[in-house]
């Protein structure tokens, strides 16, 4: 998909199509939802800069147990551990950088891959 | 139909901003930025957000209302308040530490009281 802001609503719609369909009650929906937007919204901002010659890819797999979003794109990658805490005291007031945040709540599982060949994978696992 | 629809009333010195949709990343927000930047230009600045139609916001919705506060807080007398959360955006608000810094109500007549 192209590194572009509409992206985001695009495949946040393709994604929910399919949870909708999965037996997911509508508070685990609704945080897939977010965490999808959030991941995508990161790879298009950060990962990609809005490079529209850059592509977002998301791959998602469905098991009787879980569902896993793997959301890549082509930007050089990040160690997730240097972002700051944005429930910090010193951080609450701060316009950006709550993103990570709610896709480490509303997941089970989300870790980075940063891609021999190029670019980075967020990976969001959400148990059923 | 836009992402987010604003409308605007007034009750005596408050500006009541009717809000329906989302406050998401691009359009959403950036309504809501250019909804409150053009109060302030027109000396509007106690503020009174009613969010019972906004179902869903995402982080750059929430980095906006935090930015609308801090930007109507720096104005001699500014005040941003919500009204009518959603409980989706109560919870939102409560887990990011939120919802202890804006003043948040659930009745307008206590709402538009609060800003004498």
């Amino acid at each position: 998909m192209p590194s572009r802001i509409e992206t985001v609503a695009t495949a946040a719609a393709a994604i929910a199509e399919f949870i909708g369909r999965s037996g997911f009650g509508d508070d685990a929906a609704f945080g897939i939802d977010m965490a999808v937007r959030e991941a995508v919204t990161n790879a298009v901002l950060h990962g990609n800069h809005k490079d529209e010659n850059k592509t977002v890819d998301i791959v998602l797999k469905s098991s009787p147990d879980a569902v896993e979003i793997s959301v890549h794109d082509q930007g050089i990658g990040f160690n997730p551990e240097d972002v700051p805490d944005p429930t910090a005291t010193e951080n609450i007031m701060k316009t950006s950088g709550r993103g990570i945040f709610f896709m480490r709540t509303f997941m089970d599982e989300v870790d980075w891959l940063i891609r021999p060949e190029g670019g980075t994978t967020v990976r969001m696992l959400k148990r059923r | 139909m836009a992402e987010l629809n604003i409308q605007e009333r007034q009750a005596g010195d408050v500006t009541v901003l009717d809000m329906n949709g989302k406050i998401t990343i691009g359009e959403g927000s950036v309504a809501l930025r250019t909804a409150v930047r053009r109060l302030l230009e027109e000396g509007k600045k106690r503020i009174l957000l009613n969010l019972a139609g906004v179902g869903y916001i995402d982080s750059s919705g929430i980095g906006e209302l935090v930015s609308s506060y801090t930007a109507i807080g720096k104005e001699e007398g500014g005040q941003l308040k919500l009204l009518n959360l959603t409980q989706k955006l109560q919870d939102l608000l409560t887990i990011t530490k939120l919802l202890t810094v804006f003043d948040v109500y659930e009745s307008e007549a206590e709402a538009l009281n609060s800003f004498k």
